[in-house]
C-alpha cells in the first residue's frame, strides 16, 4: 500500500475549494443576462383551479413573463414520468396518472406549481406572484395512506380508483401460511415507518439557458445523475433531442436520493429559458424544498414471524401500505417493492416469506428513494421483529440472531425473495460488535443505571442491503425502464497526467479522491496528477449516476476496467520501445519491464510515446485513452451489526445515547477515512429518523405542519453522540475490486438499533420518532398499569 | 435604493441596494462572493455565517444596511497569501466536510467559538455549533476538527 493508493486514508482533493469558498454550486453560477424564476405554488392540498388571471402580474415592474400550465400544455411538451413498472397481483402494470409540469385544472398537494413568474430580480418576481389571481375550489384532502385507501376517501386521480396505484406481492403465500400453522410461536408487530424529508443542505436549483444559434439548451442543475435527467427531458418531455441538451450538475451540496429525480420545476425552468430565449435561474427556498423535494419512507406495516420451539424461524409474513404522495416520482414504485420486500430475508435463513404491498396516492409531496430507499424500511421490519421475538421467546437477542443467521458455508445463498447473496459472514460482524460494546457487562451497566433512577436499554440491528445498483438484465426483468451499468474513460495526457471521466456523480462522497487512489494504484500515476471529471453530459460519456451505494462498486469497476485496457495497450507500446515481445512485458505499479532483464520503461514514457508516436508499433493506434462500460453481475450485499445503548430518564422521557457501535462489512475499502465518514453520516440520519424527524401533515387540511427547520427537527451537533466504527471484510465475489458500497448502511441499521434499545429500556413498543413526550407517555402508562 | 459601504475581506466596497437587501444577498449577488451559502429561510441552518466586526453573524438575518461601515469577513477571507487558516487545515485533516455546503458557515462559527473558548470541550463545541446544520457528517469529525484547530490556534 502506498500513501495515496488503495487502503490509505488520503485527505480529500476536493476540500481545498470547499474550505476556501470556491465551490461552484448551481446557485453560485451567474449566466449573462439571466432572469430569475419564482414559482407560485398552491396553498391548498386539493382543489380545482377555476381560473388564473395573470394580467396584473404581467404588467408589474421588472416582469419578463408569467407562465401557466395552460402555456406549457399549449407548447405540447411532456411531463415527468415514473420509470419503473411494477406489475401487480392482477398481472397489470401500476397506475401512473399524469404529473403536470405546471398544474392546469387541479392541484393535488400544497406546493403544486401553478405559475412560473420570470423577472429581472427575485424580489420583483415575488412581488408579481402576489398579483396572480387563482380561483381555487377547495376539495377534501387525504394525507394518510390507510385513510386514502379506505372506502369513501377523496378521489385524487380519475385514473386511480380508490387512490390505489398497485396491489403487489412477492414470495410463496401457501408455503408461508403452512409455516405459520406449524409454528410454536408467532410474533406480531404493527409498525409505522415515519415520513422523512431528505434535507440536503443545498436546496434544489436550476439554470436554463438557450442558444438560438446552435438550438442547444443547457440546464445547470442539482442532480445526482445528469445523463438520466437529459434522457428523461429529451425522450419523455421532448424539450430538445439529447444531442441538443446539455445537463451540467456542478458541485452538488448533498443528495441522499432527493436529487436523483427529474422534477417538474427543473423542466419548467429549461422550458422557460427556451421560450424566452434568455437564461432563467431558480433556486428553491427551504420551505419550497420541504414541499417539493421527494420525501422518504412513509409505510404502515403489519409483520409476523413464525418460530419453532427451539427459536428457529419458520416463516415471515408482511403486509405494507406505502404512501406515494400526490404523484409518482421517478423511481417511486421500485422503492416499496423491489428495494424493500426483496430484503426481508435480512441476514437470516428464512424458509419462506410472503409480502404484500399496496401503494397509493395522497394529497402530499411525492415519496421516492431516500438514503437506503426501501432497505431501511425492510431492516426496520425484520430487526424490530427479531428483537421482539427474542424477548417473547426469552432468548438472548444476539443468540437468537446467531441461531438463525445464514451460515458462511451457505453462500451463494438464494433467498425466497429473488435476491442471491454472494458472500458474507454475519457472525463475524456480530461478534466484533458484541466485543466492542462489552456486551458481557451490560447487565452490570443496566443495574448501575437503575440505581440512578434511569432505564438502560440495548438494541441490535443486524442489517443487510443490496447495493451496487444494479445488474441491468435483473432490474429490467423487474420493470426498470433503464439499464444500471456505469461508464468510465481514462485519458492520459501527453505529459503523463491523467483525466478520468466517470458517469457517477459526487455530491459529498469524495469521488475525486477515492477514484484518484484507484488510478494511482492501477496506473502508478502520482495522486496530484489525476483529475476526476463528472457531472457534465457534454464532457463525460453517458453514465447512470450515483445512488444505491453504486459509485465504487459499479463506477469504480468501470474505471478499473478502463485501466486494464490502458495497461494492455501500454504493454504493446512498451514492447516496441524496448524491442521485446509483448508477451515478455510484465507490468506493475506504472512500470513495464522485460521479464528476466533490467530493461524497463514507465507509464509516463509510454504515454508520451503514444502521443508523439515517432517510433510506434505497427497497427497500434496513437493516443492513450480508453473507455469501459461495466454492467454488474449481481447486487453487492454489504451487511453488519450496529448496537445502540441508551439511558432513558423516566421522569422526563429523555433518551441519552450512551454508546454506539457499528461493525460493517463493505468488502475491500479504498479510503477508510471516507468510509468512516459515510458511516457517521448515515447513522446520524438514522438516529434523526428514530429520535427527531417526522414529516407531519394536518389530517384534515393536508397542510404541511413540519415545513421549516423551526418545525422539522434536524439532528444537530448536540443531539448526537460519537460513534465507534469497526469493519469486517468478505470481499465481493463478482467485481474485481471486491467492494460493496458504504453510503447507506448507517441509515439502514440505525433506526432499528436505536428503537430496539429504547423499547428494551422502557419495556413497551413505540413508533418513530421516539420523541421525549412519546417516550415519557409510554413509561408513565406502563408504570400506571403496573401499579 | 440606498448606498451601503463596508469592508469585505479587507477591501472597501460600496453599492446601491434596495433597503430590504439582506447582507447575504449583498455578499452573494453584489460582490459575487459565493462561498457564503443560503441553506434555509428561517435563520436555522448557519450556512450563511460570516464575521461582522469580528463576531459571527447569520448574514441572512441582517440587512446589508445594518452592516454599513462594518468590517465583514467571509470564508474567502480566511486564507491569507495562499496560506490556509488552521480551521481550514483541520477540516481537511479530520474529514470534517463531505458535500461542502455547510462548511463555510461551519468554519466561520468555529473560529468565533474558538475565540471565545480557546480550549473548548467536546460538549462546548457541540453546543456552540447547534446553530449550524450539517446533513452529511454526523458532526463527529467536525467536532474533532474544531478541537484540533483550537489547539493549533494556541488554546
Amino acid at each position: 500500500m502506498t500513501d495515496t493508493g488503495i487502503g490509505a486514508s488520503v485527505r480529500r482533493k476536493e476540500d481545498r475549494r470547499f474550505t476556501t469558498g470556491k465551490g461552484r454550486y448551481t446557485d453560485d453560477i451567474h449566466r449573462p443576462g439571466q432572469a430569475i424564476g419564482y414559482f407560485l405554488r398552491s396553498p391548498h392540498a386539493h382543489a380545482n383551479i377555476k381560473g388564473i388571471d395573470t394580467t396584473a402580474a404581467k404588467a408589474a415592474p421588472g416582469v419578463v413573463a408569467v407562465l401557466t400550465g395552460a402555456d406549457y400544455a399549449a407548447d405540447g411538451f411532456g411531463n415527468p414520468i415514473c420509470g419503473w413498472t411494477v406489475t401487480g397481483k392482477n398481472g397489470e402494470g401500476h397506475i401512473a396518472p399524469p404529473h403536470p409540469t405546471i398544474a392546469v385544472d387541479k392541484v393535488r398537494q400544497v406546493g403544486d406549481a401553478v405559475a412560473l413568474i420570470v423577472a429581472e430580480t427575485l424580489d420583483k418576481a415575488k412581488d408579481a406572484a402576489e398579483l396572480v389571481e387563482v380561483d381555487y375550489e377547495e376539495l377534501p384532502a387525504v394525507v394518510n395512506i390507510a385513510d386514502a385507501l379506505a372506502s369513501g376517501a377523496p378521489q385524487i386521480h380519475a385514473e386511480a380508483p380508490g387512490n390505489l396505484c398497485f396491489d403487489w406481492d412477492i414470495g410463496d403465500k401457501a408455503a408461508t401460511e403452512k409455516a405459520f400453522s406449524a409454528a410454536a410461536h408467532v410474533t406480531t408487530l404493527e409498525l409505522v415507518n415515519n415520513r422523512l424529508v431528505p434535507n440536503a443542505m443545498e436546496p434544489r436549483a436550476a439554470i436554463g439557458e438557450y442558444d438560438s444559434g446552435s438550438e442547444e439548451i443547457t440546464l445547470y442543475t442539482t442532480s445526482q445523475n445528469p445523463h438520466v435527467a437529459r434522457l428523461v427531458i429529451s425522450a419523455f418531455v421532448g424539450l430538445a433531442p439529447e444531442n441538443k441538451l446539455r445537463v451540467i450538475a456542478p458541485d452538488v451540496g448533498g443528495g441522499f436520493g432527493s436529487k436523483i429525480f427529474i422534477y417538474p420545476d427543473e423542466i419548467a425552468v429549461a422550458w422557460a429559458a427556451r421560450k424566452l430565449d434568455r437564461p432563467v435561474k431558480w433556486t428553491a427556498e427551504r420551505s419550497e424544498s420541504f414541499l417539493t423535494d421527494a420525501h422518504g419512507r412513509d409505510h404502515i406495516t403489519k409483520a409476523e414471524l413464525a418460530t419453532d420451539k427451539d427459536g428457529r424461524i419458520l416463516g415471515l409474513r408482511v403486509a405494507t401500505l406505502a404512501n406515494f404522495g400526490a404523484y409518482l416520482s421517478t423511481f417511486a414504485t421500485a422503492v416499496p417493492t423491489y428495494l424493500y420486500a426483496t430484503l426481508l430475508s435480512g441476514q437470516y435463513a428464512i424458509p419462506t416469506i410472503y409480502a404484500e404491498v399496496k401503494g397509493g396516492f395522497t394529497n402530499t409531496s411525492p415519496v421516492d428513494a431516500y438514503r437506503g430507499a426501501g432497505r431501511p424500511e425492510a431492516t426496520y421490519v425484520v430487526e424490530r421483529l427479531m428483537e421482539r421475538a427474542a424477548r417473547d421467546l426469552g432468548i438472548d437477542p444476539a443468540e437468537f440472531r446467531r441461531r438463525n443467521f445464514i451460515g458462511t458455508d451457505q453462500f451463494p445463498y438464494q433467498t425466497p425473495v429473488i435476491l442471491n447473496y454472494d458472500i458474507g459472514d454475519y457472525g463475524a460482524s456480530l461478534d466484533k460488535a458484541l466485543e466492542m460494546i462489552d456486551y458481557g457487562n451490560f447487565a452490570g451497566r443496566r443495574a448501575a443505571s437503575e440505581r440512578n433512577g434511569k432505564h438502560r436499554g440495548i438494541g441490535f440491528a443486524a442489517y443487510i442491503e443490496a447495493c451496487g445498483i444494479a445488474p441491468s438484465a435483473a432490474v429490467g426483468s423487474l420493470g426498470a425502464g433503464v439499464g444500471l451499468w456505469e461508464s468510465a474513460q481514462v485519458r492520459f495526457n501527453p505529459t503523463g497526467s491523467v483525466t478520468v471521466f466517470t458517469g457517477s456523480h459526487s455530491h459529498g462522497q469524495g469521488h475525486e479522491t477515492t477514484f484518484a487512489q484507484l488510478i494511482c494504484d492501477r496506473l502508478g500515476v502520482p495522486f496530484e496528477s489525476i483529475e476526476i471529471v463528472h457531472g457534465d453530459t457534454k464532457e463525460v460519456p453517458f453514465g447512470m449516476g450515483t445512488y444505491g451505494s453504486r459509485s465504487l462498486a459499479v463506477g469504480g469497476t468501470a474505471i478499473a476496467k478502463a485501466c486494464t485496457k490502458i495497461v494492455d495497450k501500454g504493454k504493446k507500446i512498451a514492447a516496441h520501445l524496448m524491442e521485446a515481445a509483448v508477451d515478455d512485458i510484465e507490468y506493475k505499479s506504472g512500470v513495464f519491464k522485460v521479464a528476466g532483464t533490467d530493461r524497463q520503461t514507465t507509464m509516463a514514457e509510454v504515454a508520451f510515446a503514444a502521443y508523439v508516436p515517432h517510433n510506434f508499433p505497427e497497427g497500434v493506434e496513437p493516443g492513450l485513452n480508453e473507455s469501459a462500460f461495466y454492467d454488474p453481475l449481481n447486487f453487492t450485499f454489504p451487511a453488519g451489526t450496529h448496537i445502540a445503548e441508551v439511558e432513558v430518564d423516566p421522569a422526563t422521557g429523555t433518551v441519552d445515547i450512551v454508546d454506539w457501535v457499528a461493525v460493517d462489512d463493505f468488502g475491500n475499502v479504498i479510503n477508510p477515512m471516507i468510509v468512516e465518514g459515510q458511516v457517521h453520516g448515515g447513522i446520524a440520519q438514522g438516529i434523526g429518523q428514530a429520535l427527531l424527524e417526522g414529516c407531519v401533515y394536518d389530517r384534515e387540511t393536508g397542510q404541511l405542519l413540519s415545513g421549516s427547520y423551526m418545525d422539522y427537527a434536524m439532528p444537530r451537533a448536540d443531539d448526537l453522540p460519537n460513534f465507534r466504527v469497526g469493519l469486517t471484510n468478505t470481499p465481493c465475489t463478482h467485481n474485481e475490486l471486491g467492494v460493496k458500497g458504504c453510503g447507506e448502511a448507517g441509515a439502514i441499521a440505525a433506526p432499528a438499533a436505536l428503537m430496539n434499545a429504547i423499547t428494551d429500556a422502557i419495556g413497551s413498543e413505540i413508533d418513530m420518532p421516539a420523541t421525549q413526550e412519546k417516550v415519557w407517555r409510554a413509561v408513565q402508562s406502563r408504570r400506571m398499569a403496573a401499579e | 435604493m440606498a448606498t451601503v459601504s463596508m469592508t469585505v475581506n479587507g477591501k472597501s466596497v460600496s453599492a446601491d441596494v434596495e433597503p430590504r437587501t439582506l447582507l447575504v444577498e449583498f455578499i452573494r449577488q453584489n460582490l459575487h462572493l459565493t462561498g457564503t451559502h443560503v441553506g434555509c429561510d428561517t435563520s436555522q441552518c448557519g450556512a450563511c455565517v460570516v464575521h461582522v466586526d469580528g463576531r459571527s453573524v447569520k448574514s441572512c438575518t441582517m440587512l446589508a444596511m445594518q452592516a454599513d461601515g462594518a468590517a465583514v469577513t467571509t470564508v474567502e477571507g480566511l486564507a491569507t497569501n495562499g496560506k490556509m487558516h488552521p480551521i481550514q487545515k483541520a477540516f481537511n485533516e479530520h474529514h470534517g466536510l463531505q458535500c461542502g455546503f455547510c462548511t463555510p458557515g461551519m468554519l466561520m462559527s468555529a473560529i468565533d467559538l474558538i475565540k471565545r473558548h480557546p480550549n473548548p470541550s467536546e460538549e462546548t463545541i457541540r453546543h456552540e455549533l447547534e446553530g449550524n446544520i450539517c446533513r452529511c457528517t454526523g458532526y463527529q469529525n467536525i467536532v474533532k476538527a474544531v478541537k484540533a484547530a483550537a489547539q493549533e490556534m494556541g488554546g
